[in-house]
């Protein structure tokens, strides 16, 4: 999902996705997605030749980006994104 | 195509992420080759999204991360690929679980990796996989010290030729 920053941490094979948080292999149900993405994780473990690899998936999250955004959020803030928000508002 | 990185993060979020560089101590690039054709090859998945089984294991320490809002639960489960879907929980504070709930799928995709071993495409899968909770104390020493030496550890035992690592 945020594969510049794997590249950024030397991550040796890297599969990059569009796709929002929590979704690392697609959509709910849609089993060719998943697919195609599981499969491609495959080619890249077993068929690159060097280290820092990255082949990105050529696949649109079939969701409008807003209304995803939204979506893949939790309903609270989790606790440190709650301690940032409370620091930003004293300060 | 190329993956726009940063299209679901937060815009005040990313300079949390971006222009970092290596975590301290790892500049290296490490590789190992992988020399085994894939249909002969066992293959394991590791899912970040905190999934466990309701009827087996604790979740994820999520109660005392409300009080340290820094610390993150940096214990692991192994998840049996022949889970009952309505087993599944989910102990992550930084993501929906609706989805995951709905469809393990799209965090851990183990019936579709069995599916590719019946097929051949691979040369089999585990027993079981493993699932971990994504937020993580920033120094990553519980990681360091103890949650990675057991994965590979359990991954040894367990004879896996590749992981496939899939954050959420």
């Amino acid at each position: 999902m945020m594969p510049s920053v794997a590249e950024e941490r030397l991550a040796p094979r890297i599969v990059g996705v569009e796709f929002p948080f929590g979704h690392a292999f697609g959509m709910p149900h849609d089993g060719p997605m998943q697919r195609r993405t599981l499969e491609l994780a495959l080619r890249v473990l077993a068929g690159a030749s060097r280290t820092g690899t990255r082949v990105d998936l050529d696949l649109e999250w079939p969701v409008p980006v807003r209304e995803a955004y939204r979506a893949w959020q939790p309903k609270e803030p989790s606790p440190i994104v709650r301690k940032m928000l409370e620091s930003r508002k004293g300060s | 195509m190329v993956v726009d990185s940063f299209r679901y993060l937060p815009r005040t979020f990313r300079p949390l992420y971006e222009g970092r560089g290596p975590f301290p101590g790892e500049e290296e690039a490490v590789w190992t080759p992988f020399e085994k054709r894939l249909a002969q090859s066992r293959i394991a998945l590791l899912t970040s999204a905190g999934i466990y089984l309701k009827s087996s294991q604790t979740p994820f320490d999520l109660e005392r991360e409300q009080t340290h809002p820094e610390w993150g639960d940096p214990s692991w489960r192994a998840i049996p690929s022949t889970y009952g879907a309505g087993d599944i929980g989910v102990a992550h504070l930084h993501i929906n679980d609706e989805d995951l709930l709905a469809d393990a799928e799209i965090a851990l995709p183990m019936n579709l990796l069995g599916e590719l071993a019946v097929e051949g495409v691979i040369g089999g899968t585990m027993a079981e996989h493993l699932s971990v909770m994504g937020f993580q104390d920033r120094s990553l020493r519980d990681w360091h010290d103890r949650t990675a030496p057991e994965l590979v550890a359990h991954l040894r035992r367990e004879a896996a030729d590749g992981l496939i690592l899939a954050p959420a």
